[in-house]
């Protein structure tokens, strides 16, 4: 089982992120860059089917600067074997960033390609699908339990109200929802293996856009809570606010 | 991902490397997911947290600065450092759990243990499939180690050995304890010896130490060894004399010195948080000067102790490191955690007493660290004999 799973550099989403000054994108200042949130159900899902085959690979690739190192590491160090790091810059348009995914990826041998079913920075949930078009592959996005035998994979997908069950012929691509699976620590020997697993470079150039980028802004500043009273007593000025301020009832 | 940010002022971070943050982050986001939710209930209920111990076996944690022909991590000096931060960021009782393990049961085995030894108990002891505790003090013997009365009499191929141990994190716990015994006269410190003394072997009997009001979510038990039977090579053979005993202290002080600060910084940021958003007199809290300067004088202590243990590390690491200078790290931050968790207390009025908040179990924790491993006054007097040439301490 070959397996493939695209990860991203994302800013943890516990830092305060700001629009820089140039409102064109956000300020990094302090601002700590994790291996997205959705990649870790991804590479986990790998990591159990590629243990539960016995034998097989498992690569991580992204697309990004040398920075992105440190994020593929994070997924080395949780227990892939391999990593490419395809040098250039994403881009907002999801399409740009799935051309140079599926030009990174045409070539190589894989069963199944992972994605996280979204990057949590620009939430397109894109780039799963168009690299599955772009390679002419069958795609499951926002899956949840994932059943792979005899070169057919089963998927269960979160869809509006419950759940939907589609079944494909493999290689094929699979985008992680949560509840996928409960990704693992990295462990310490493992943190310590990464730097010796191999990483490798490709210069690909940065991807294209088809958007324009006209404004970062911050969200707009929450007004304050207001206490109205406490017990029984505070209820009916609680039901009168809620009706004529915010005229919610 | 961490809900915890840290504690770093003048950009520490950028002294670390890409694995020691690794390693840091990780022990990180364990301690918020798994330690956190349950530590309250397991302090109430004066429980240590066993459960949690096969997790930490496996991420590493035990021995992990140990080689990696012993089924360790292997990692440096600094990275070992950063995990007893994070752990007791959680709580001084599941830090002190891994300071015993790995320096007080792994070191001396590594250290002083014979091949076979090693390779018979180090991965066991990293895998906690065995659970090791470490018995030096005595209930008449704490700060002066070397008057301790525990005997061992050499019998034919065996050594048969009698005493009390008193005060031993883990104690009721363990599979095997880490015993100092003295094997010639009552006033030769020089004959003391380490052995290796499974639990299950008749006339050990290990008893929970009762009322306690500090390290509640930790082990700690009385030994009574009635005329325990062990074969000859149960002795660590590298050991000899106190010395020996004192060196293993020293593996696990260097621990605490970091350990204080993850205990520090959970108070520091719960009492920062708190200012923000408790109101008085018509504003935060956080907006009163004597809050500003108690929460600054916090910071400040921090900021020292961390640069302090990372420079501690740093010459561990290079080989370079003073006992003495372990000495003054674990006075200092263990010191310096005990006031800030008692000022975040203070700050917190009355919701300070409560275990909902952190800051009154860690001042009530690190009381403990504050005792064990050389009290704050018998550092300071390795340090003042170090820097006069006068010993003031026997
Ligand atoms: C929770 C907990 C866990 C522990 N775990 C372990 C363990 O796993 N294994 C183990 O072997 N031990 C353990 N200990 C024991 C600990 O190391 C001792 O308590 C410590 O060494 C102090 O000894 P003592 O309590 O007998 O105090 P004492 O030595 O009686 O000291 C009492 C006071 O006198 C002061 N004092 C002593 N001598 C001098 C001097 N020369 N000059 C000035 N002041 C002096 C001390 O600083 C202290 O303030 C633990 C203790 C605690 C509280």
């Amino acid at each position: 089982m070959k397996i493939i799973v695209c990860v991203k550099r994302v800013p943890d989403s516990e830092s305060r992120v700001n629009a820089a000054a140039d409102r064109k994108s956000i300020d990094t200042q302090g601002v700590k860059f994790v291996l997205n949130p959705y990649d870790e159900f991804a590479i986990e899902e790998a990591l159990r089917l590629k243990e539960a085959a016995g034998d097989g690979s498992v690569t991580v690739m992204t697309l990004g600067g040398d920075d992105s190192k440190e994020t593929l590491r994070s997924a080395l160090a949780m227990g892939a074997d391999e990593a490419v790091l395809l040098k250039g810059q994403t881009s907002i348009d999801g399409l740009g960033t799935a051309e140079k995914l599926a030009e990174g990826i045409r070539g190589r041998e894989y069963d199944l390609i992972l994605f996280g079913k979204q990057a949590i920075d620009d939430d397109n949930l894109q780039v799963p699908a168009m690299v599955a078009e772009l390679l002419e592959l069958p795609c499951a996005t926002v899956v949840v339990e994932l059943q792979v035998a005899d070169g057919r994979a089963t998927a269960k997908r979160e869809v509006e109200g419950g759940h939907e069950v589609v079944e494909f012929a493999l290689p094929g691509v699979v985008a992680a929802q949560k509840g996928l699976n409960e990704p693992r620590y990295a462990s310490l020997k493992g943190i310590m293996m990464a730097k010796k697993k191999p990483l490798e470079e490709v210069d690909v150039g940065d991807a294209e856009s088809r958007l324009e980028l006209i404004e970062v802004t911050n969200p707009p500043e929450r007004s304050a809570g207001e206490i109205v009273g406490e017990g029984p007593e505070a209820v009916p000025e609680l039901v009168r606010k809620l009706r004529e301020q915010a005229k919610v009832l | 991902m961490a809900s915890f940010d840290g504690v770093d002022y003048f950009d520490l971070d950028s002294l670390l490397s890409e694995e020691e943050r690794a390693v840091r982050d990780t022990i990180r986001e364990w301690v918020d997911n798994e330690l956190l939710p349950i530590i309250n209930d397991c302090y109430i209920e004066r429980r240590f947290p066993k459960e949690l111990v096969p997790q930490m076996a496996e991420l590493g944690i035990f021995g992990s600065n140990m080689p990696e022909k012993y089924g360790c991590a292997g990692l440096n000096n600094v990275a070992y450092g950063l995990i007893m931060q994070e752990l007791e960021r959680g709580d001084s009782g599941i830090r002190s759990f891994a300071s015993v393990q790995s320096s007080l049961v792994m070191y001396p085995i590594l250290e002083f243990g014979s091949e076979e030894q090693r390779q018979r108990w180090l991965p066991s002891l990293a895998r906690a499939e065995t659970v090791g505790c470490y018995g030096l003090t005595e209930p008449d013997h704490g700060s002066d180690p070397g008057s301790l009365t525990t005997r061992a009499v050499r019998d034919g191929d065996d050594w048969v050995i009698t005493g009390t141990k008193m005060w031993i994190t883990s104690g009721s716990l363990a599979d095997i304890a880490i015993v100092w015994a003295k094997t010639g006269e009552l006033d030769d410190p020089g004959s003391i010896r380490g052995f290796i003394v499974e639990t299950e072997r008749d006339g050990f009997v290990a008893k929970d130490q009762k009322g306690k009001l500090s390290l509640l979510a930790s082990d700690t038990s009385e030994l009574s060894l009635q005329e325990v039977r062990v074969p000859s090579s149960n002795l660590l053979p590298g050991s000899s004399g106190l010395k020996s005993a004192l060196m293993c202290l020293n593996q696990a002080r260097y621990g605490i010195a970091w350990g204080a600060i993850g205990a520090a910084q959970a108070c520091y940021g719960e009492a920062l948080s708190y200012a923000r958003n408790r109101t008085q007199f018509g504003r935060p809290i956080a907006g009163f000067q004597i809050q500003q300067i108690r929460l600054v004088e916090m910071l400040s202590e921090i900021t020292k102790a961390q640069l302090l243990a990372l420079q501690l590390g740093r010459l561990k690491d290079r080989g370079a490191l003073r006992h003495t200078q372990v000495s003054l790290a674990k006075r200092n931050n263990v010191d310096m955690a005990c006031e800030v968790a008692r000022e975040a207390r203070r700050l917190l009025g009355a919701n300070g007493i409560l275990i909902e908040y952190q800051s009154m179990r860690h001042m009530a924790n690190l009381e403990s660290v504050y005792t064990y491993e050389g009290t704050h006054d018998i550092h300071g007097l390795i340090v003042g004999e170090d820097i006069t040439g006068i010993s003031a301490v026997g």
